[in-house]
């Protein structure tokens, strides 16, 4: 757990505080995103914590601890430490890199060859390849797992991550956030992330702290920031497409509309049809008796055919995993022109299915009361 | 890579022409009387040779020891502000001719070894120092926050990540004072510190370039050959991540 509290930083010889007394709390495991445009104060107020920066006024306090009270080279060994500029140790192999701390700490050998090897493997780099190689061999990529492996290595209960993928180009950005993500979900660290990216805030933080001008200006889940911007510049900065970016924090799990009508390929034709007629249908999803995605009939191939609905089932094969995010499964639909997506699960079995209506109602701002729906719109020009 | 470009094409090539010019100058040795001399006079040659080796050998650690630890401490907080003032007087020292450098020194501690070495030492230390100082300079700003962010006191930054960093700058320093040296030891003579000058002086004032080269060949080898050891040493010393592929 990390709290704040009053922490103020006033360099010398400037009359303007560089952080303005920031109050806030990180619960243990959690990950909070410090972000805000280049001089807002956020990396001076990270590196307060390890007192890479001594404080000026407030108290900053690590697992109950206030870090001014501790020896300084103790407290920093036990926090993780991850800089965009990566800075690996050129003159050192990629195992004598992730040994930095550990070795510092006194860990016997074997300790440290068996911690770096667990640590290589769990940011994907495949220690019989990696360890003995420098650091001018890495890909940027590359060089970075291996900073956090570093960061890591002697099991810090809490991390301070500086723009950790910053420098990395867009693709390997989502490569690296995403793996980091699944080691978060396992290691439950207690982070802080530092960013001026939106997207990536919203993706890599339980909590967004934003940053202006060394104040404080809103603190909470990002789910609150797009929802409910406190002011105008929370707006701005979040962005004028918030309203998609929400769909990022959502899974297509939470939208899904679970069970949705249905029937099963071994189902008589005539009778699914007078069924479709009955409730306006002109499509219909099919399964299996596993409950298992078979694809969809069309009504019109249906009439007069006297077998099952399985002889006529056409191939849905664009579909989406519950764990997937609304903005992917958003820009299938949009991408392919579809009405509905079919919700499925590793063993292609049904789950539910998304509609462009309930991505709209979710995320949406309601406007109704400025006149309701606008019910259907045709392209019959001027209705008088 | 290392290895294909110490044997690049150029390599033989320089082999041969080495090894013409070694020829050609074996031959006007010989035509100057050179080996009459050297052979006939071997013992005197070899201990004046290893009285060389000694004067270059003392000035150069008592150089590097004082000058590397100075460099360093030119870079730590506190001395920052007397950076410029001792790397000028330094300079000023350096830019003194070094017979001029041994006169001053003679005049005060008159003659003898101590003299020479005392003149070689203070001779030799600009390279030095200059280079530690520039060689911690140059290391990475963003290794030292990573050292410092992962708890390593300020002495363990200075040995595990700025000198490993700086090695090769320092060494270049410490290379550049020492063949400098072998050549400014031979002033020694003057104050009767004794070496090749014995042999390079004598052979001037008398005009015989028998004795003269006798003094004069062996003092290049050994630059020579320095030069060549401090080569390998870096190569040994130096992590290979450091050297640029």
């Amino acid at each position: 757990m990390i709290e704040l509290k009053q922490v103020t930083k006033i360099y010398p010889g400037s009359s303007t505080p560089a952080v303005d007394g920031v109050t806030l709390t990180v619960p243990k495991g959690e990950v909070c995103v410090f972000i805000g445009s280049s001089g807002c104060g956020k990396t001076t107020l990270m590196r307060m914590i390890n007192r890479l920066i001594p404080i000026t006024s407030g108290t900053i306090r690590v697992n109950g601890q206030d870090v001014r009270e501790m020896d300084v080279i103790q407290l920093r060994r036990h926090i993780g430490y991850v800089i965009q500029q990566i800075g690996l140790f050129p003159h050192m192999t990629v195992h004598e890199n992730i040994a930095t701390v550990p070795r510092l700490l006194g860990w016997s050998k074997r300790q440290i060859a068996e911690r770096v090897d667990e640590l290589l493997a769990l940011v994907n780099l495949e220690p019989r390849v990696f360890r003995g190689r420098y650091p001018r061999e890495l890909s940027g990529g590359q060089a970075q797992r291996v900073g956090v492996a570093r960061a890591m290595a002697a099991n810090p209960p809490v991390m301070l991550m500086d723009e950790p993928f910053g420098a990395i180009d867009p693709i390997n950005r989502e490569v690296l956030q995403d793996e980091f993500l699944k080691i978060q979900e396992k290691l439950r660290k207690t982070i802080i992330f530092i960013t001026h990216d939106i997207d990536e805030a919203i993706k890599m933080g339980d909590k967004i702290a934003l940053l202006d001008a060394g104040r404080l200006v809103q603190f909470g889940e990002p789910e609150e920031l797009l929802t409910r911007p406190k002011n105008e510049f929370v707006k701005s900065f979040v962005g004028a497409d918030r309203v998609l970016k929400r769909l990022n924090l959502l899974k297509a799990r939470d939208a899904m509309m679970e069970n949705p009508v249905h029937c099963l390929d071994t189902d008589p034709s005539g009778k699914v049809l007078d069924g479709m007629l009955e409730q306006d249908l002109n499509f219909l999803l099919v399964t299996d008796r596993n409950g298992r995605l078979r694809g969809y009939v069309n009504a019109s191939d249906l009439r007069g055919h006297t077998g099952t609905v399985g002889d006529l089932v056409r191939p849905l094969t664009l579909t989406v995993r519950p764990d997937q995010n609304l903005k992917e499964a958003l820009s299938k639909m949009l991408g392919y022109d579809l009405g509905i997506l079919v919700v499925v699960d590793q063993e292609g079995k049904m789950l539910g299915v998304l509609t462009t209506r309930t991505l709209v109602s979710l995320v949406g701002e309601t406007y109704d009361e400025r006149g309701g729906h606008w019910g259907k719109i045709t392209a019959n020009g001027r209705i008088l | 890579m290392n290895g294909a470009r110490r044997n690049g094409p150029r390599g033989p090539a320089w082999t041969v022409v080495g090894m013409g010019l070694a020829f050609a100058a074996g031959a006007f040795a010989q035509s100057q009387g050179f080996f009459e001399f050297a052979l006939e006079n071997s013992e005197d040659v070899l201990r004046l040779f290893v009285q060389h080796v000694q004067l270059v050998a003392i000035s150069s650690a008592i150089a590097v020891s004082v000058g590397v630890p100075l460099g360093i401490l030119l870079t730590r907080g506190f001395m920052r502000r007397f950076r410029e003032a001792i790397l000028n007087v330094l300079g000023i020292c350096q830019t003194v001719p070094s017979l001029a450098v041994i006169a001053i020194a003679m005049s005060y501690l008159g003659i003898g070894r101590p003299t020479a070495i005392f003149a070689l030492v203070v001779y030799s230390l600009l390279p030095i120092v200059r280079n530690t100082v520039a060689g911690i300079l140059d290391v990475d700003p963003v290794l030292l926050d990573a050292g410092q962010g992962m708890g390593m006191t300020p002495s363990q930054v200075l040995f595990r990540v700025e000198l490993p960093n700086a090695l090769y700058i320092i060494l270049t320093g410490i290379r550049t004072s020492t063949v400098i040296n072998v050549g400014t030891a031979a002033m020694s003579f003057l104050v009767g510190g004794g070496g090749l000058g014995d042999l390079i002086f004598t052979g001037l004032a008398m005009v015989d370039p028998g004795i003269m080269l006798a003094g004069a060949v062996p003092t290049a080898f050994l630059a020579i050959a320095m030069n060549w050891a401090f080569g390998r040493v870096e190569r040994l010393v130096i992590s290979k991540g450091l050297i640029k592929g």
